[in-house]
Protein backbone atom coordinates (compact mmCIF):
# COMPACT_ATOMS: atom_id res chain seq x y z
CA UNK A 1 0.00 0.00 0.00
CA UNK A 2 1.26 3.39 -0.89
CA UNK A 3 -0.50 4.88 2.10
CA UNK A 4 -0.57 3.50 5.61
CA UNK A 5 -4.35 3.49 5.81
CA UNK A 6 -4.33 1.92 9.28
CA UNK A 7 -2.26 4.81 10.61
CA UNK A 8 -4.42 7.31 8.72
CA UNK A 9 -7.56 5.86 10.34
CA UNK A 10 -6.23 7.05 13.70
CA UNK A 11 -6.56 10.63 12.43
CA UNK A 12 -10.33 10.15 12.04
CA UNK A 13 -12.22 10.15 15.35
CA UNK A 14 -15.33 8.66 13.72
CA UNK A 15 -13.57 5.29 13.61
CA UNK A 16 -13.61 5.22 17.39
CA UNK A 17 -17.39 4.82 17.15
CA UNK A 18 -19.23 1.62 16.35
CA UNK A 19 -22.15 0.79 14.07
CA UNK A 20 -24.61 -1.75 15.44
CA UNK A 21 -21.96 -2.84 17.91
CA UNK A 22 -19.47 -3.58 15.14
CA UNK A 23 -16.42 -1.75 13.86
CA UNK A 24 -17.43 0.99 11.46
CA UNK A 25 -16.69 0.17 7.82
CA UNK A 26 -17.34 3.42 5.98
CA UNK A 27 -17.66 2.92 2.24
CA UNK A 28 -19.66 6.01 1.31
CA UNK A 29 -16.99 8.67 0.94
CA UNK A 30 -18.29 9.53 -2.54
CA UNK A 31 -21.35 10.95 -0.75
CA UNK A 32 -19.27 12.68 1.89
CA UNK A 33 -15.93 11.93 3.47
CA UNK A 34 -15.17 11.64 7.15
CA UNK A 35 -13.12 14.37 8.84
CA UNK A 36 -9.63 14.08 10.31
CA UNK A 37 -8.81 15.42 13.77
CA UNK A 38 -6.48 17.96 12.12
CA UNK A 39 -9.37 19.65 10.31
CA UNK A 40 -11.74 19.50 13.26
CA UNK A 41 -9.06 20.92 15.58
CA UNK A 42 -8.18 23.67 13.10
CA UNK A 43 -11.79 24.85 13.00
CA UNK A 44 -12.11 24.73 16.77
CA UNK A 45 -8.86 26.66 17.19
CA UNK A 46 -10.05 29.22 14.65
CA UNK A 47 -13.30 29.76 16.56
CA UNK A 48 -11.52 29.83 19.91
CA UNK A 49 -8.61 32.12 19.09
CA UNK A 50 -8.88 33.78 15.66
CA UNK A 51 -12.54 34.36 14.93
CA UNK A 52 -13.99 37.64 13.71
CA UNK A 53 -15.68 38.70 10.51
CA UNK A 54 -13.36 39.02 7.53
CA UNK A 55 -12.34 42.00 5.38
CA UNK A 56 -13.77 44.47 7.89
CA UNK A 57 -12.03 44.75 11.22
CA UNK A 58 -9.22 47.22 11.69
CA UNK A 59 -8.45 45.40 14.92
CA UNK A 60 -5.88 42.61 15.15
CA UNK A 61 -8.43 39.83 15.55
CA UNK A 62 -10.14 40.80 12.32
CA UNK A 63 -6.77 40.73 10.59
CA UNK A 64 -6.07 37.26 11.97
CA UNK A 65 -9.40 35.96 10.73
CA UNK A 66 -8.89 37.53 7.31
CA UNK A 67 -5.40 36.08 7.07
CA UNK A 68 -6.71 32.58 7.88
CA UNK A 69 -9.57 32.96 5.38
CA UNK A 70 -7.36 34.27 2.58
CA UNK A 71 -4.74 31.66 3.43
CA UNK A 72 -7.38 29.02 2.73
CA UNK A 73 -8.07 30.66 -0.62
CA UNK A 74 -4.39 30.40 -1.46
CA UNK A 75 -4.43 26.70 -0.50
CA UNK A 76 -7.35 26.16 -2.88
CA UNK A 77 -5.51 28.01 -5.65
CA UNK A 78 -2.39 25.90 -5.19
CA UNK A 79 -4.42 22.67 -4.97
CA UNK A 80 -5.96 23.09 -8.44
CA UNK A 81 -3.09 24.95 -10.08
CA UNK A 82 -4.98 28.20 -10.66
CA UNK A 83 -2.83 31.15 -11.73
CA UNK A 84 -4.29 33.56 -9.17
CA UNK A 85 -6.46 33.66 -6.05
CA UNK A 86 -8.59 36.18 -7.97
CA UNK A 87 -10.12 33.19 -9.75
CA UNK A 88 -10.96 31.32 -6.55
CA UNK A 89 -14.51 32.08 -5.43
CA UNK A 90 -15.82 30.54 -2.24
CA UNK A 91 -19.33 29.12 -2.55
CA UNK A 92 -21.52 26.84 -0.45
CA UNK A 93 -20.40 23.93 -2.56
CA UNK A 94 -20.29 22.57 -6.09
CA UNK A 95 -24.02 23.03 -6.63
CA UNK A 96 -23.94 26.72 -5.79
CA UNK A 97 -20.79 27.18 -7.87
CA UNK A 98 -22.47 25.71 -10.95
CA UNK A 99 -25.60 27.76 -10.35
CA UNK A 100 -23.44 30.87 -10.06
CA UNK A 101 -22.22 30.24 -13.61
CA UNK A 102 -25.78 29.64 -14.73
CA UNK A 103 -27.08 32.92 -13.30
CA UNK A 104 -24.17 35.11 -14.38
CA UNK A 105 -22.07 33.97 -17.33
CA UNK A 106 -24.76 31.82 -18.94
CA UNK A 107 -27.51 34.43 -18.65
CA UNK A 108 -25.32 36.92 -20.47
CA UNK A 109 -23.97 34.56 -23.08
CA UNK A 110 -26.61 31.95 -23.90
CA UNK A 111 -29.40 32.89 -26.30
CA UNK A 112 -32.17 31.20 -28.18
CA UNK A 113 -30.76 28.79 -30.75
CA UNK A 114 -27.54 28.18 -28.80
CA UNK A 115 -26.68 24.74 -27.52
CA UNK A 116 -25.57 23.56 -24.09
CA UNK A 117 -23.94 20.14 -23.89
CA UNK A 118 -24.22 17.80 -20.90
CA UNK A 119 -23.33 14.12 -20.61
CA UNK A 120 -25.45 11.13 -19.80
CA UNK A 121 -23.41 10.47 -16.65
CA UNK A 122 -23.72 13.92 -15.08
CA UNK A 123 -24.65 14.32 -11.45
CA UNK A 124 -27.96 16.19 -11.16
CA UNK A 125 -26.03 19.24 -9.92
CA UNK A 126 -24.40 19.61 -13.35
CA UNK A 127 -27.61 18.83 -15.24
CA UNK A 128 -30.61 20.51 -13.61
CA UNK A 129 -29.14 24.07 -13.68
CA UNK A 130 -28.72 23.67 -17.45
CA UNK A 131 -32.21 22.25 -17.93
CA UNK A 132 -33.51 25.33 -16.14
CA UNK A 133 -31.30 27.62 -18.23
CA UNK A 134 -32.46 26.25 -21.58
CA UNK A 135 -36.09 26.50 -20.46
CA UNK A 136 -35.47 30.16 -19.65
CA UNK A 137 -33.45 31.10 -22.74
CA UNK A 138 -34.82 28.92 -25.52
CA UNK A 139 -31.41 27.30 -25.98
CA UNK A 140 -31.19 23.56 -26.64
CA UNK A 141 -29.72 20.90 -24.37
CA UNK A 142 -27.58 18.33 -26.17
CA UNK A 143 -26.53 15.11 -24.46
CA UNK A 144 -23.30 13.25 -25.05
CA UNK A 145 -24.25 9.60 -24.44
CA UNK A 146 -22.21 6.81 -22.88
CA UNK A 147 -21.50 3.39 -24.37
CA UNK A 148 -23.18 0.21 -23.18
CA UNK A 149 -20.00 -1.67 -22.44
CA UNK A 150 -17.79 0.14 -19.93
CA UNK A 151 -20.07 3.18 -19.79
CA UNK A 152 -17.57 5.72 -21.08
CA UNK A 153 -18.42 8.91 -22.93
CA UNK A 154 -19.07 8.30 -26.61
CA UNK A 155 -16.16 10.42 -27.78
CA UNK A 156 -16.81 9.16 -31.33
CA UNK A 157 -19.94 11.34 -31.32
CA UNK A 158 -18.31 14.44 -29.94
CA UNK A 159 -17.92 16.25 -33.26
CA UNK A 160 -21.64 16.01 -33.80
CA UNK A 161 -22.66 17.01 -30.28
CA UNK A 162 -20.17 19.87 -30.01
CA UNK A 163 -20.60 22.21 -32.96
CA UNK A 164 -20.74 25.88 -33.97
CA UNK A 165 -23.86 26.40 -31.87
CA UNK A 166 -22.25 25.07 -28.68
CA UNK A 167 -21.92 27.75 -26.00
CA UNK A 168 -21.06 25.60 -23.00
CA UNK A 169 -20.12 21.99 -22.30
CA UNK A 170 -20.85 20.75 -18.76
CA UNK A 171 -19.00 17.62 -17.78
CA UNK A 172 -17.75 15.87 -14.67
CA UNK A 173 -14.05 15.09 -14.32
CA UNK A 174 -14.88 11.86 -12.47
CA UNK A 175 -18.27 10.14 -12.37
CA UNK A 176 -19.71 9.80 -8.87
CA UNK A 177 -21.35 6.51 -9.86
CA UNK A 178 -19.11 4.81 -12.39
CA UNK A 179 -15.83 6.32 -11.30
CA UNK A 180 -15.06 7.01 -14.96
CA UNK A 181 -12.36 9.63 -15.44
CA UNK A 182 -13.36 11.74 -18.41
CA UNK A 183 -10.97 13.24 -21.02
CA UNK A 184 -11.55 16.86 -20.03
CA UNK A 185 -8.68 18.38 -21.99
CA UNK A 186 -9.79 16.70 -25.20
CA UNK A 187 -13.35 17.98 -24.69
CA UNK A 188 -12.07 21.45 -23.73
CA UNK A 189 -10.04 21.66 -26.95
CA UNK A 190 -13.11 20.68 -28.98
CA UNK A 191 -15.38 23.28 -27.41
CA UNK A 192 -12.73 26.01 -27.51
CA UNK A 193 -12.26 25.34 -31.22
CA UNK A 194 -15.89 26.35 -31.80
CA UNK A 195 -15.70 29.32 -29.45
CA UNK A 196 -17.57 27.73 -26.54
CA UNK A 197 -16.68 27.26 -22.88
CA UNK A 198 -16.39 24.28 -20.55
CA UNK A 199 -17.77 23.89 -17.01
CA UNK A 200 -16.05 21.06 -15.14
CA UNK A 201 -17.71 19.42 -12.13
CA UNK A 202 -14.74 18.27 -10.07
CA UNK A 203 -16.69 17.43 -6.90
CA UNK A 204 -15.87 13.74 -7.24
CA UNK A 205 -12.36 14.21 -8.62
CA UNK A 206 -10.90 16.80 -6.26
CA UNK A 207 -10.63 14.49 -3.22
CA UNK A 208 -8.92 11.72 -5.17
CA UNK A 209 -7.08 12.98 -8.23
CA UNK A 210 -4.38 15.56 -8.78
CA UNK A 211 -5.33 17.92 -11.59
CA UNK A 212 -4.40 21.36 -12.81
CA UNK A 213 -7.00 23.77 -14.20
CA UNK A 214 -4.47 25.26 -16.58
CA UNK A 215 -3.52 21.86 -18.01
CA UNK A 216 -7.21 20.96 -18.31
CA UNK A 217 -7.85 24.37 -19.89
CA UNK A 218 -11.06 24.54 -17.85
CA UNK A 219 -13.02 27.79 -18.12
CA UNK A 220 -14.99 27.02 -14.97
CA UNK A 221 -14.42 24.26 -12.43
CA UNK A 222 -16.21 23.53 -9.18
CA UNK A 223 -15.57 21.35 -6.14
CA UNK A 224 -16.86 20.87 -2.60
CA UNK A 225 -15.06 20.72 0.74
CA UNK A 226 -17.09 17.99 2.37
CA UNK A 227 -16.03 15.20 0.02
CA UNK A 228 -12.34 15.91 0.64
CA UNK A 229 -11.98 15.82 4.43
CA UNK A 230 -13.29 19.37 4.80
CA UNK A 231 -16.51 20.69 6.34
CA UNK A 232 -19.91 21.03 4.70
CA UNK A 233 -21.14 24.39 3.48
CA UNK A 234 -17.99 25.37 1.61
CA UNK A 235 -16.84 24.85 -1.96
CA UNK A 236 -15.00 26.62 -4.71
CA UNK A 237 -15.74 27.96 -8.12
CA UNK A 238 -12.68 28.47 -10.25
CA UNK A 239 -13.17 30.68 -13.30
CA UNK A 240 -10.73 32.09 -15.80
CA UNK A 241 -10.03 35.62 -14.69
CA UNK A 242 -10.98 37.25 -17.99
CA UNK A 243 -14.40 35.56 -17.85
CA UNK A 244 -15.02 36.44 -14.21
CA UNK A 245 -14.09 40.07 -14.90
CA UNK A 246 -16.81 40.38 -17.51
CA UNK A 247 -19.50 38.56 -15.58
CA UNK A 248 -22.20 40.42 -13.66
CA UNK A 249 -22.43 39.76 -9.91
CA UNK A 250 -24.39 36.76 -8.59
CA UNK A 251 -25.84 37.76 -5.21
CA UNK A 252 -26.02 41.39 -4.17
CA UNK A 253 -25.17 42.58 -0.68
CA UNK A 254 -22.26 43.52 1.49
CA UNK A 255 -18.71 42.50 0.66
CA UNK A 256 -19.28 42.45 -3.12
CA UNK A 257 -19.43 46.24 -3.61
CA UNK A 258 -16.94 49.03 -4.11
CA UNK A 259 -19.12 52.16 -3.87
CA UNK A 260 -22.81 52.36 -3.13
CA UNK A 261 -25.36 55.09 -3.66
CA UNK A 262 -29.06 54.73 -2.94
CA UNK A 263 -29.79 54.10 -6.60
CA UNK A 264 -26.67 52.33 -7.86
CA UNK A 265 -23.41 50.67 -6.95
CA UNK A 266 -20.09 49.54 -8.36
CA UNK A 267 -18.60 46.14 -7.77
CA UNK A 268 -15.66 44.95 -5.77
CA UNK A 269 -12.65 43.38 -7.44
CA UNK A 270 -12.35 39.66 -7.92
CA UNK A 271 -13.00 37.43 -6.15
CA UNK A 272 -15.13 39.47 -3.72
CA UNK A 273 -17.52 40.54 -6.49
CA UNK A 274 -19.02 37.05 -6.23
CA UNK A 275 -18.95 36.70 -2.45
CA UNK A 276 -21.87 38.74 -1.13
CA UNK A 277 -22.52 38.65 2.60
CA UNK A 278 -20.43 37.18 5.39
CA UNK A 279 -18.82 34.07 3.93
CA UNK A 280 -18.52 30.67 5.59
CA UNK A 281 -15.31 31.78 7.25
CA UNK A 282 -14.55 28.84 9.55
CA UNK A 283 -15.59 26.37 6.85
CA UNK A 284 -13.16 27.98 4.42
CA UNK A 285 -10.42 27.70 7.03
CA UNK A 286 -11.42 24.05 7.50
CA UNK A 287 -11.21 23.44 3.75
CA UNK A 288 -7.75 25.00 3.68
CA UNK A 289 -6.74 22.67 6.48
CA UNK A 290 -8.20 19.67 4.63
CA UNK A 291 -6.14 20.56 1.57
CA UNK A 292 -3.00 20.73 3.70
CA UNK A 293 -3.90 17.34 5.16
CA UNK A 294 -4.35 15.78 1.71
CA UNK A 295 -1.17 17.41 0.41
CA UNK A 296 0.64 15.99 3.43
CA UNK A 297 -0.47 12.49 2.41
CA UNK A 298 0.35 13.29 -1.20
CA UNK A 299 -2.34 13.28 -3.90
CA UNK A 300 -0.29 10.82 -5.97
CA UNK A 301 -0.11 8.45 -3.00
CA UNK A 302 -3.86 8.81 -2.46
CA UNK A 303 -4.51 7.94 -6.08
CA UNK A 304 -2.16 4.94 -5.94
CA UNK A 305 -3.85 3.69 -2.75
CA UNK A 306 -7.29 3.99 -4.32
CA UNK A 307 -6.24 2.17 -7.46
CA UNK A 308 -4.96 -0.70 -5.32
CA UNK A 309 -8.06 -0.96 -3.18
CA UNK A 310 -10.37 -0.54 -6.17
CA UNK A 311 -8.57 -3.29 -8.06
CA UNK A 312 -8.91 -5.54 -5.00
CA UNK A 313 -12.61 -4.73 -4.60
CA UNK A 314 -13.36 -5.26 -8.31
CA UNK A 315 -11.79 -8.73 -8.08
CA UNK A 316 -13.66 -9.62 -4.87
CA UNK A 317 -17.00 -8.37 -6.19
CA UNK A 318 -16.48 -10.38 -9.36
CA UNK A 319 -15.91 -13.49 -7.22
CA UNK A 320 -19.38 -13.13 -5.68
CA UNK A 321 -20.96 -12.59 -9.11
CA UNK A 322 -21.73 -8.92 -8.68
CA UNK A 323 -22.68 -6.93 -11.76
CA UNK A 324 -20.18 -4.07 -12.00
CA UNK A 325 -20.86 -0.86 -13.89
CA UNK A 326 -18.21 1.35 -15.45
CA UNK A 327 -14.62 0.73 -16.55
CA UNK A 328 -13.20 -2.68 -15.60
CA UNK A 329 -9.66 -1.41 -15.19
CA UNK A 330 -8.95 0.25 -11.82
CA UNK A 331 -6.51 2.68 -13.45
CA UNK A 332 -9.33 4.11 -15.56
CA UNK A 333 -11.62 4.92 -12.68
CA UNK A 334 -11.74 6.55 -9.30
CA UNK A 335 -12.27 4.67 -6.05
CA UNK A 336 -16.00 4.25 -6.51
CA UNK A 337 -17.80 1.13 -7.68
CA UNK A 338 -21.47 0.92 -8.58
CA UNK A 339 -22.65 -2.66 -8.56
CA UNK A 340 -25.60 -4.97 -8.18
CA UNK A 341 -26.24 -8.50 -7.00
CA UNK A 342 -28.71 -10.40 -9.18
CA UNK A 343 -30.56 -11.82 -6.17
CA UNK A 344 -30.64 -8.82 -3.82
CA UNK A 345 -32.12 -5.38 -4.39
CA UNK A 346 -29.68 -2.56 -3.49
CA UNK A 347 -31.89 -1.26 -0.62
CA UNK A 348 -32.12 -4.67 0.96
CA UNK A 349 -28.39 -5.04 0.49
CA UNK A 350 -27.67 -1.70 2.18
CA UNK A 351 -29.97 -2.50 5.12
CA UNK A 352 -28.47 -5.93 5.67
CA UNK A 353 -24.81 -4.93 5.38
CA UNK A 354 -25.49 -2.00 7.72
CA UNK A 355 -26.23 -4.55 10.43
CA UNK A 356 -22.61 -5.66 10.00
CA UNK A 357 -21.37 -2.10 10.43
CA UNK A 358 -20.83 -1.63 6.68
CA UNK A 359 -22.04 1.68 5.19
CA UNK A 360 -22.68 1.50 1.45
CA UNK A 361 -25.00 3.61 -0.64
CA UNK A 362 -28.09 2.32 -2.41
CA UNK A 363 -30.13 4.38 -4.82
CA UNK A 364 -29.74 6.48 -7.93
CA UNK A 365 -26.78 8.52 -6.62
CA UNK A 366 -28.23 11.79 -7.98
CA UNK A 367 -27.81 10.46 -11.52
CA UNK A 368 -31.22 9.23 -12.67
CA UNK A 369 -30.54 9.55 -16.42
CA UNK A 370 -27.47 7.35 -15.91
CA UNK A 371 -29.56 4.75 -14.03
CA UNK A 372 -31.99 4.67 -16.93
CA UNK A 373 -29.09 4.13 -19.28
CA UNK A 374 -27.79 1.26 -17.13
CA UNK A 375 -31.32 -0.17 -17.20
CA UNK A 376 -31.75 -0.29 -13.42
CA UNK A 377 -33.73 1.90 -11.02
CA UNK A 378 -30.94 1.82 -8.47
CA UNK A 379 -27.52 0.35 -7.76
CA UNK A 380 -25.42 -0.27 -4.70
CA UNK A 381 -22.26 1.78 -4.48
CA UNK A 382 -19.08 1.36 -2.48
CA UNK A 383 -16.55 4.17 -2.47
CA UNK A 384 -13.11 4.30 -0.94
CA UNK A 385 -10.86 6.92 0.54
CA UNK A 386 -7.59 7.35 2.38
CA UNK A 387 -8.81 5.53 5.49
CA UNK A 388 -10.14 2.40 3.79
CA UNK A 389 -8.26 -0.88 3.77
CA UNK A 390 -8.59 -4.23 2.07
CA UNK A 391 -10.08 -5.42 5.37
CA UNK A 392 -12.97 -3.02 4.77
CA UNK A 393 -13.54 -4.61 1.37
CA UNK A 394 -13.44 -8.07 2.96
CA UNK A 395 -15.98 -7.01 5.60
CA UNK A 396 -18.26 -5.73 2.83
CA UNK A 397 -17.94 -8.96 0.86
CA UNK A 398 -18.81 -11.09 3.90
CA UNK A 399 -21.81 -8.85 4.61
CA UNK A 400 -22.92 -9.00 0.98
CA UNK A 401 -22.79 -12.80 1.10
CA UNK A 402 -25.06 -12.63 4.15
CA UNK A 403 -27.50 -10.45 2.23
CA UNK A 404 -27.65 -13.10 -0.48
CA UNK A 405 -28.57 -15.63 2.18
CA UNK A 406 -31.79 -13.78 2.97
CA UNK A 407 -33.10 -14.07 -0.55
CA UNK A 408 -31.70 -17.46 -1.54
CA UNK B 1 -29.23 2.60 19.99
CA UNK B 2 -31.62 -0.29 20.35
CA UNK B 3 -30.49 -3.28 18.37
CA UNK B 4 -33.21 -4.41 16.00
CA UNK B 5 -32.83 -7.78 14.39
CA UNK B 6 -33.19 -8.23 10.68
CA UNK B 7 -35.75 -10.94 11.38
CA UNK B 8 -38.19 -8.22 12.36
CA UNK B 9 -37.80 -6.54 8.98
CA UNK B 10 -37.52 -9.56 6.74
CA UNK B 11 -40.32 -11.65 8.19
CA UNK B 12 -41.03 -14.89 6.37
CA UNK B 13 -44.34 -13.57 5.07
CA UNK B 14 -42.60 -10.55 3.52
CA UNK B 15 -39.97 -12.73 1.87
CA UNK B 16 -42.74 -14.98 0.59
CA UNK B 17 -44.66 -12.12 -1.02
CA UNK B 18 -41.38 -10.81 -2.48
CA UNK B 19 -40.46 -14.17 -4.00
CA UNK B 20 -43.97 -14.90 -5.25
CA UNK B 21 -45.84 -11.61 -5.59
CA UNK B 22 -49.65 -11.85 -5.82
CA UNK B 23 -51.56 -9.92 -8.48
CA UNK B 24 -48.33 -8.93 -10.20
CA UNK B 25 -48.57 -7.70 -13.74
CA UNK B 26 -50.80 -5.43 -15.77
CA UNK B 27 -54.58 -5.41 -15.71
CA UNK B 28 -56.46 -5.08 -18.96
CA UNK B 29 -59.01 -3.64 -19.16
CA UNK B 30 -58.67 -1.29 -16.21
CA UNK B 31 -60.39 1.85 -14.98
CA UNK B 32 -57.41 3.57 -13.36
CA UNK B 33 -53.69 3.09 -13.92
CA UNK B 34 -51.18 5.10 -11.93
CA UNK B 35 -47.39 5.05 -11.91
CA UNK B 36 -45.44 6.29 -8.92
CA UNK B 37 -41.90 6.02 -7.63
CA UNK B 38 -39.78 6.86 -4.64
CA UNK B 39 -37.59 9.62 -6.03
CA UNK B 40 -34.87 9.02 -3.48
CA UNK B 41 -34.38 5.33 -4.03
CA UNK B 42 -35.87 4.51 -7.40
CA UNK B 43 -38.55 2.03 -6.32
CA UNK B 44 -41.23 1.99 -8.99
CA UNK B 45 -44.81 0.81 -9.03
CA UNK B 46 -47.62 0.91 -11.54
CA UNK B 47 -51.03 0.17 -10.06
CA UNK B 48 -54.12 -0.91 -11.99
CA UNK B 49 -57.66 -0.75 -10.62
CA UNK B 50 -60.83 -2.21 -12.13
CA UNK B 51 -64.20 -1.42 -10.57
CA UNK B 52 -67.53 -3.17 -10.54
CA UNK B 53 -69.79 -0.35 -9.43
CA UNK B 54 -68.04 0.96 -6.32
CA UNK B 55 -66.25 -2.29 -5.63
CA UNK B 56 -62.63 -3.00 -6.45
CA UNK B 57 -63.20 -6.00 -8.64
CA UNK B 58 -59.61 -6.16 -9.84
CA UNK B 59 -56.27 -4.81 -8.71
CA UNK B 60 -52.77 -5.52 -9.98
CA UNK B 61 -49.35 -3.95 -9.72
CA UNK B 62 -46.23 -3.93 -11.79
CA UNK B 63 -42.89 -2.51 -10.87
CA UNK B 64 -39.35 -2.89 -9.68
CA UNK B 65 -38.06 -2.31 -6.22
CA UNK B 66 -36.77 -3.66 -2.98
CA UNK B 67 -38.33 -6.57 -1.11
CA UNK B 68 -40.23 -4.26 1.25
CA UNK B 69 -41.83 -2.14 -1.47
CA UNK B 70 -42.78 -5.11 -3.62
CA UNK B 71 -43.99 -7.35 -0.77
CA UNK B 72 -46.04 -4.53 0.71
CA UNK B 73 -47.70 -3.87 -2.64
CA UNK B 74 -48.40 -7.59 -3.08
CA UNK B 75 -50.01 -7.87 0.37
CA UNK B 76 -51.99 -4.72 -0.34
CA UNK B 77 -53.57 -6.13 -3.48
CA UNK B 78 -54.65 -9.26 -1.58
CA UNK B 79 -56.07 -7.19 1.24
CA UNK B 80 -58.15 -4.71 -0.73
CA UNK B 81 -59.30 -6.81 -3.66
CA UNK B 82 -63.10 -7.09 -3.56
CA UNK B 83 -63.52 -4.27 -1.04
CA UNK B 84 -65.58 -1.21 -1.77
CA UNK B 85 -63.53 1.81 -2.79
CA UNK B 86 -64.35 3.48 0.53
CA UNK B 87 -63.26 0.45 2.55
CA UNK B 88 -60.06 0.12 0.52
CA UNK B 89 -59.28 3.75 1.29
CA UNK B 90 -59.96 3.18 4.98
CA UNK B 91 -57.51 0.25 5.05
CA UNK B 92 -54.86 2.30 3.24
CA UNK B 93 -55.27 5.25 5.60
CA UNK B 94 -55.06 2.93 8.57
CA UNK B 95 -51.83 1.33 7.29
CA UNK B 96 -50.37 4.79 6.72
CA UNK B 97 -51.21 5.74 10.32
CA UNK B 98 -49.73 2.49 11.58
CA UNK B 99 -46.48 3.08 9.68
CA UNK B 100 -46.34 6.61 11.06
CA UNK B 101 -46.61 5.16 14.56
CA UNK B 102 -49.96 6.85 15.15
CA UNK B 103 -51.98 3.67 15.39
CA UNK B 104 -51.34 0.19 16.76
CA UNK B 105 -53.43 -1.72 14.24
CA UNK B 106 -55.55 -4.76 15.00
CA UNK B 107 -53.39 -7.81 14.36
CA UNK B 108 -56.38 -10.00 13.54
CA UNK B 109 -57.74 -7.62 10.93
CA UNK B 110 -54.29 -6.91 9.53
CA UNK B 111 -53.53 -10.56 8.79
CA UNK B 112 -50.31 -10.70 6.69
CA UNK B 113 -49.96 -6.93 6.99
CA UNK B 114 -48.91 -7.34 10.64
CA UNK B 115 -45.52 -8.10 9.18
CA UNK B 116 -45.19 -4.45 8.13
CA UNK B 117 -44.96 -3.42 11.79
CA UNK B 118 -41.34 -4.57 11.82
CA UNK B 119 -40.55 -2.05 9.09
CA UNK B 120 -41.38 0.84 11.44
CA UNK B 121 -38.20 -0.04 13.35
CA UNK B 122 -36.22 0.80 10.21
CA UNK B 123 -37.28 4.42 9.58
CA UNK B 124 -35.47 4.71 6.24
CA UNK B 125 -37.48 1.78 4.88
CA UNK B 126 -40.96 3.07 5.81
CA UNK B 127 -41.14 4.93 2.50
CA UNK B 128 -40.57 1.63 0.70
CA UNK B 129 -43.46 -0.02 2.53
CA UNK B 130 -45.78 2.90 1.82
CA UNK B 131 -45.15 3.29 -1.91
CA UNK B 132 -47.98 0.93 -2.88
CA UNK B 133 -50.40 2.31 -0.33
CA UNK B 134 -49.79 5.94 -1.27
CA UNK B 135 -50.28 5.01 -4.90
CA UNK B 136 -53.55 3.26 -4.03
CA UNK B 137 -54.89 6.33 -2.25
CA UNK B 138 -54.02 8.51 -5.22
CA UNK B 139 -55.56 6.02 -7.64
CA UNK B 140 -58.75 5.97 -5.58
CA UNK B 141 -58.77 9.78 -5.68
CA UNK B 142 -58.51 9.60 -9.42
CA UNK B 143 -61.33 7.06 -9.67
CA UNK B 144 -63.70 9.44 -7.88
CA UNK B 145 -65.27 6.39 -6.21
CA UNK B 146 -64.08 7.07 -2.68
CA UNK B 147 -63.86 10.75 -1.88
CA UNK B 148 -61.38 11.62 0.86
CA UNK B 149 -62.97 12.27 4.24
CA UNK B 150 -63.57 15.94 4.68
CA UNK B 151 -63.13 15.97 8.44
Amino acid sequence: MSLDALAIRKDFPIFETEAHGKALVYLDSAASSQKPRQVIDRMVRFYETEYANVHRGIYELGEKATAAFEGARESCRRFIGAPSTRSIIFTRGTTEAINLVRFTWARENVKEGDEIVVTEMEHHSNLIPWQLLVAETGATLRVLPIDNDEHRLRMDLIDDVINEKTKLVCVGLMSNVLGTINPIREIADKVHAVGGRIMVDAAQAAPHLKFDVTELDADFLAFSGHKMCGPTGIGVLFGKEELLEEMPPFHGGGEMIREVWTDRATWADLPNKFEAGTPAVAQAVGLGSAIEYLEGLGMDNIRAHEIEITRYALAKLTEIDAVIYGPRNAEDRGGVIAFGLPEVHPHDMATIVDQEGVCIRAGHHCAQPLMRCLGVPATARASFYVYNTEDDVDAMIVALEKSKGWFA
Amino acid sequence: MVRVSLEELYKEVILDHYRAPRNKGRLDPYDVALERNNPLCGDEIELFLKFDGDDLQGIAFDGKGCSISQASASMMTEKVKGLSAADARAVAESIKRMMAGEEEGDDKELEDLVSLKGVTKYPVRIKCALLGWNTLVEALDESGKAPAETS
